[in-house]
């Protein structure tokens, strides 16, 4: 029996201590919902909390527990969930004033699977709207601030979960990630996120940003919490065409086998001038590490990476631009008043519920779609894409697993980067690749700054490829103690 | 100078799949308002679309009867406008690599018969009804129907006069039919028909500027329309005006079309691949199969009818309009009836009968069978023709057999010269002047002799032998 | 690098209503992000086919099978207007 406050242990060790009977569900959540009233106020990581709905579902887990009947994988524990996943009966609003008073009548599959394994949900956690940002500033309700250095971005747009997880308000959180937004946060708040292969994870009830690079993942405190959370949302769904068929495998298997013999690359391309020194020392130190372990450290190319945003704003918004376009004050959300015809109602409503980069994506997709630029931008997105793709696949043809870091800067001061947003875009350098190319890849933490922010170290894998990352991340977080650290928070 | 019109025809057909063509909702024409909807076809946030197999082995039966070469490489795309009955802000439809292209039809009778290009069919989803009858500045929205699997049919423009275009709908509902993929109900709306229309001088090649026209709800809306619409554009012409390009929408009432004012004055759709659905690759074994599993066309059945049954082009045509008829013709024949007395009754009878009480044929209580007996009972002479019409419509009333009928209402024709003597020599008695007229050769006026037999018998004389008697009677021969 | 006109344009085509001002900034946004792009000018993609997908699964369908709908106060609650059986909208303008 560990002495740890239980909002401290991780989901694996929850989970085994209720189903062992020697802690109560309800205390699990309790003391979670305590810290969050006690410090939530600082970070602002939830948008809304379901206090009635936690303690009604970790009461039922203790009742199943007192009945000796067989409980989920994730008895006890708690989770937080980002805004763009729907939840029965729970207000879903990407953070965005157009989807306000929106409760969907049905879950998202994760919700689904979360509560067919007792998970306990806690909340919605804060997003850039529709999860288009890297900072969790597009927001349209607050800024969440990053738990390491509050003055600080947590990272977006899965700002929200990642900071929810560093500072303890859950014991695992569910993200999205289409150009790096469940990997960004978490190498910005000191955690691990994954973004599995595209189609690992079924989107139904994921709110689309961009439906071809969309994933949802888990966001958590350490790696074999990952593979927990990952083994319960993975698999193929009906309902979504473009999920897996492959069967999914159980990730905590082979997590501790090592990398002695593992052949893992390191793409010049990602330790570019411009990277922040920090960052690229904590991230060299890694891969020394790595080379210790056993592992064969190898120099590979991934040539077209320096177009990667391009092709990732062009791709993104142009879906984005169609996806949101169910937005004009119909069946859901909001309807701006007074308007004397349709075309004037949609407008108005269109323009007083998106926020500024969202009308800004819409209009840039919108552009790249539009008869004339059509092949000069959408298409030729599309066949930077298919090269970017190439890349990897020649890599992966010599390695194991790529070797990186997930962003070229640490947090960021709120504000800092608001007013230019090419230089927000700019952050997204490593990360949008791999959404482009649809392969898996997990940010843990590597150390930290001078300044005492978290610096991630990004592993990519081959398409399906979840189990050997996840083996190679933890094979790192055993040798370090950098996920056990902690934001001064108290 | 001498004008011709070029017509196009995009036509829209609802697939009667059991389910909508993205999500599990029913399909079902009339059912309370939004009772048949679900998140995935309301376009709610999160969810996505899953194509409905059999949408799609409909759409490709379609295009198999058009003689269209099924794409083995096909995808979705997005078509993005923005509307209220459209909950996505884009319908799901096919853009550059559509199910089906280059196909043909034959339309006319062979006096006129002509050969219709087909450029493509394609699968994409209807959208749900505005309804503009609200009071106090508002339209109501009902969203069964949104998510129906449709197909559009995109004509050559190859069609050159308004009765020819109804000739190309009728082949083309004809078509659709036999092939059980849809009921093309024009009045409901699952066959809806936009013509695009110009004209040109006679002998030029060059397409002169077209208009289309929307809100036709019937075959004959289409026509007259269309002969407004040419005549219009040829007025407009021939007084120095130019033709615009633009929607137009028919007003049946006052039989004018007018300007569509509120819709977008430029389109721009912004077709992109649809990123929810994965690329179809369909493999040959798929496409013959579907090809196979058609039915017999109305095309072939028709020239079927002619070559094998020796039918008229006429009957084989009315034959051929509906599935059901054919079936039923079909059945009677193969009951023991006669290819040409089968057609008769049931394009007489048996249509008639259907249609007073507006019900298919096959639901009439009049079964092929019975209607073979019937046929037979005539053919033997047991009934008149005329007792053979009082007979089928008391099976249609009671759905008795008909020898049973005849017997019970004492039908059985008199054949029998004794029996029918006296009366002839009444009938004779009775038209001194007409018997005096048949006596100096004036073969007219048997009828009225004939005719008053026939009364008196209550239509139960063979009428032949009535003839005979009256003829023998009054010593002509 | 983009017209005010331009912008117009495609605001209207993605139903945004932008203010003078609003509009002049989003041109000056879109055209430094559109200078950006640029770059991809000198990849040669001639004989490079576009992917839609990440990944290549095709063929997915679905049997012709019904499931129920939604019941019909749970379809219109998250409008913004409604009766008891139908969305409603401002009246269309013909
Ligand atoms: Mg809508
Ligand atoms: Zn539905």
């Amino acid at each position: 029996m560990t002495t740890a406050p239980l909002h401290r242990l991780s989901a694996l060790a929850v989970r085994d201590a209720v189903a062992r009977g020697e802690v109560r569900a309800s205390d699990v959540a309790e003391d979670v919902l305590g810290r969050i009233h006690g410090l939530d106020s600082k970070v602002r990581a939830f948008l809304r909390l379901d206090e009635d709905g936690a303690r009604a579902s970790a009461k039922a887990v203790d009742a199943k527990v007192a009945a000796k009947k067989p409980l989920g994988r994730l008895a006890g524990v708690t989770v937080a969930v980002k805004d763009v996943l729907c939840t029965r009966g729970v207000e879903t609003t990407c953070a965005s004033k157009i989807l306000r008073g929106f409760v969907p009548p049905y879950d998202a599959h994760v919700v689904e699977r979360l509560r067919a394994e007792d998970a306990i949900l806690v909340g919605k956690t804060n997003l850039d709207e529709f999860a288009m940002g890297s900072s969790t500033e597009n927001s349209a309700f607050h800024v969440t601030a990053n738990p390491w250095d509050l003055s600080r971005v947590p990272g977006g747009s899965s700002g929200g979960s990642a900071a929810a997880i560093a500072a303890d308000f859950a014991h695992l959180a569910l993200g999205t990630d289409t150009g790096g937004s469940i990997r960004q946060p978490a190498a910005l708040c000191g955690m691990t996120g994954l973004k599995p292969t595209y189609g690992r994870v079924s989107r139904y009830g994921l709110i689309a940003f961009a439906s071809s690079l969309d994933q949802i993942g888990p966001m958590t405190g350490d790696v074999r919490d990952a593979a927990l959370l990952l083994s319960v949302i993975a698999g193929r769904d009906a309902r979504d065409s473009t999920s897996q068929p492959a069967p999914v495998p159980d990730y905590l298997a082979s997590i501790e086998d090592g990398v002695k013999g593992f052949r893992l690359g390191v793409p010049r391309e990602y330790f570019p001038e411009s990277i922040q020194p920090a960052v690229r020392d904590r991230v060299r130190d890694a891969i020394d590490v790595y080379e210790r372990l056993g592992a064969e450290i190898v120099d590979v190319s991934l040539p077209h990476t320096d177009y990667g945003i391009a092709a990732y704003y062009i791709v993104a918004t142009s879906e984005a631009s169609s996806n949101l376009a169910r937005y004009d004050g119909v069946q859901y959300g909001i309807r701006a008043d007074g308007a004397r015809s349709l075309v004037e109602m949609t407008s108005r409503t269109r323009t007083q519920g998106f926020g500024p980069e969202v009308t800004r994506r819409i209009l840039l997709g919108t552009y790249c779609l539009s008869s004339g630029y059509y092949d000069a931008y959408y298409l030729k997105g599309l066949r930077i894409r298919t090269l970017l793709r190439r890349d990897f696949d020649s890599a992966f043809a010599k390695v194991d697993a790529i070797l990186c870091p997930t962003s070229p800067i640490p947090a960021f001061k709120i504000g800092e980067k608001v007013s230019d947003p090419l230089s927000m875009y700019l952050c997204d350098v490593f990360s949008v690749t791999a959404n482009l190319a649809g392969i898996p890849g997990i940010s843990i933490p590597c150390g930290f700054t001078a300044e005492r922010l978290p610096v991630g170290l990004q592993v990519l894998g081959k398409p399906l490829g979840e189990e050997t990352i996840l083996r190679v991340a933890r094979a790192y977080e055993r040798e370090t103690d950098w996920h056990l650290q902690r934001p001064p928070l108290d | 100078m001498e004008w011709e019109a070029v017509i196009g025809c995009e036509v829209h057909c609802e697939l009667s799949t059991k389910t909508k063509v993205f999500c599990p909702c029913e399909v079902r024409f009339g059912a309370e308002p939004n009772t048949l909807v679900c998140p995935v076809c309301l376009g709610m946030p999160g969810t996505l679309p899953v194509l409905n197999e059999q949408a799609l082995v409909y759409a490709m039966r379609a295009a198999h009867a058009l003689h269209c070469t099924v794409a083995t490489h096909t995808k979705f795309d997005r078509k993005n406008y923005f509307y209220p009955d459209l909950p996505k802000g884009y319908q799901i439809s096919q853009y550059d690599l559509p199910l089906s292209k280059v196909g043909w039809i034959d339309i006319g009778p062979p006096d006129r018969r002509k050969r219709i290009g087909i450029t493509r069919v394609h699968l994409e989803e209807d959208t749900g009804k505005l309804l503009h009858e609200g009071a106090d500045g508002e339209s109501f929205l009902d969203m069964n129907r949104c998510g129906t699997p449709l197909i559009e049919i995109v004509s050559d423009p190859d069609l050159r006069t308004p009765d020819e275009t109804f000739d190309y709908l009728k082949e083309l509902r004809t078509t659709l039919l036999a092939l059980g993929i849809s009921d093309c109900n024009m009045e409901e709306g699952s066959l809806r028909c936009e013509p695009n229309v110009s004209i040109r001088p006679k002998g030029q090649a060059a397409f002169g500027t077209k208009t289309e026209i929307k809100n036709l709800n019937s075959f004959k809306n289409v026509r007259d329309a269309l002969v407004y619409e040419l005549e219009r554009q040829r007025k407009l012409i021939e007084s120095g005006g130019k033709v615009v390009q633009e929607t137009l929408l028919w007003d049946a009432a006052r039989g004018v079309t007018a300007t569509m004012r509120s819709k977008e004055s430029a389109h721009d759709y912004r077709y992109f691949p649809e990123p929810d659905l994965p690329p179809l690759n369909l493999s040959q074994q798929f496409i013959h199969d579907v090809l196979w599993s058609l039915p017999e066309l109305p095309a072939v059945k028709r020239e079927r009818y002619q070559r094998e049954l020796g039918l008229p082009y006429y009957d084989s045509d009315v034959l051929v309009q509906e599935p059901e008829v054919a079936r039923y013709f079909e059945e009677t024949m193969n009951a023991g009836a006669p290819a040409k007395e089968a057609s008769n009754w049931v394009m007489g009878e048996v249509l008639r009968e259907a249609k007073d009480r507006k019900v298919e044929v096959g639901a009439l209580p009049v079964t092929p069978a019975r209607l073979a007996a019937l046929i037979a009972l005539v053919l033997g002479g047991t009934i008149s023709v005329q007792a053979g019409r009082e007979v089928f419509r008391e099976m249609a009333a009671t759905g008795g057999d008909p020898a049973t009928i005849v017997e019970k209402k004492g039908l059985v024709q008199i054949s029998d010269e004794s029996a029918l003597q006296s009366a002839v020599e009444r009938a004779i008695a009775a038209h001194p002047q007409a018997a005096a007229d048949v006596r100096a050769g004036k073969e007219k006026a048997m009828g009225a002799i004939v005719g008053a037999v026939m009364k008196e018998t209550k239509g139960r004389a063979n009428p032949k032998l009535a003839s005979d008697l009256v003829r023998r009677t009054l010593g002509v021969s | 690098m983009i017209r005010d006109e331009e912008v117009r344009h495609i605001a209207h085509l993605a139903r945004l209503e932008l203010s003078e001002p609003d509009l002049a900034r989003a041109a000056r946004e879109l055209g430094s992000i559109l200078d950006y792009v640029k770059k991809l000018e000198a990849v040669d993609t001639a004989d490079v086919e576009p992917e839609i997908h990440a990944v290549s699964i095709s063929n997915v369908y679905r049997k012709d099978e019904p499931r129920p709908s939604l019941p019909r106060d749970e379809a219109l609650a998250p409008a913004p207007s409604h009766d008891d059986k139908y969305f409603r909208v401002p009246k269309v303008i013909e």
